[in-house]
């Protein structure tokens, strides 16, 4: 049988690996919403598994707002992304320094 | 058998994630997001999480993710100087996410959720439906915040469009100034003229 450490531990790898990708990915905007996507997906991956091994349907219930949350910023976020691309022409992160921070 | 699944679908996930963060084009990384979200769909269908399963693949696969290619098409990126960086950031992104791999093992491991401590659960009878389990627990106990994530859901279209909307000229809007400006003048032309026609004289 399958222990809940190995779902655990999945999910630790795939976080991890998403940081990574937000590391070395900074410049490029579009990877970085992916990125977070798969942070999501790993933390799902941890409530559905904890929802599994103490047989509460909750868990679920918390995946499926997560995944509704995840839909709406994904969808505001890429608006954002087109608008900026429409003013500056650029997705660069480096070069969005209009608010001078 | 589940664990010859679950380790191929495991390695499968991690190879897409890997992919995701180092492929070149964003198409390809939209795509191998893809296959993460496909192979993560499997591995919580072992969990017993059908419905969510099923919804990730429809919501994510088939909504999100085609959003995400869209967008990736629409805008014409130059590829090369967002490349910047990718090796000087390495050494410390690898630091960081060894260092979270690592405290996350430390905690998550077998000596804490083993099968020894964390016994796998009996499998559900046949005739359970994890649908009906989620609908009855979501419309019962999570009736306001399935209602606010609604709500969520309503405030992120409008912002969408509201955000990407262009104020073309094809438009038809009102402009209230230009309305109260009017006065009845301008509009309507009163004509004096008699009330009864004269007979034409024959």
């Amino acid at each position: 049988m399958i222990a809940l450490s190995d779902f655990l531990i999945l999910g630790a790898l795939l976080f991890s690996l998403s940081v990574l990708g937000i590391f070395i990915n900074r410049k490029n905007i579009i990877i970085l919403l992916m990125c977070i996507e798969l942070m999501l997906l790993a933390v799902n991956l941890n409530f559905v598994a904890f929802s599994h091994f103490s047989g509460d349907v909750a868990g679920q219930i918390f995946v499926f707002f997560i995944l509704t949350v995840a839909a709406a910023e994904a969808a505001i976020g890429l608006a954002i992304l087109v608008v900026l691309f429409r003013n500056l022409n650029t997705i660069n992160v480096s070069e969005l320094d209009r608010l001078k921070g | 058998m589940e664990q010859i699944i679950f380790y191929c679908f495991a390695a499968v996930l991690i190879f897409a994630a890997t992919m995701v963060i180092t492929v070149r084009n964003p198409v390809r990384a939209a795509l191998f997001l893809v296959l993460a979200f496909f192979t993560s769909a499997g591995i919580w269908l072992l969990l017993e999480a059908e419905f969510l399963a099923l919804t990730l693949v429809l919501v994510y696969v088939g909504a999100v993710m085609v959003l995400f290619l869209f967008v990736v098409m629409m805008l014409d990126i130059n590829l090369s100087s967002l490349q910047e960086g990718f090796t000087r950031y390495l050494p410390l992104g690898i630091l960081v996410a060894a260092l979270i791999t690592i405290e996350m093992l430390a905690v998550l491991g077998a000596s804490h959720f083993g099968l020894d401590i964390v016994p796998a659960p009996v499998p559900q009878p046949d005739d359970y439906s994890n649908t009906k389990a989620i609908g009855l627990l979501l419309y019962t106990t999570y009736v306001y915040p399935f209602e606010i994530a609604s709500v969520i859901l309503t405030v992120a279209i409008v912002a969408a469009i509201t955000l990407t909307l262009r104020d073309n000229k094809s438009r038809k809007a009102q402009i209230v100034s230009e309305q109260i400006k009017v006065r009845p003048e301008d509009r309507v032309r009163v004509v004096k003229m008699d009330a009864v026609k004269k007979e034409p004289e024959s």
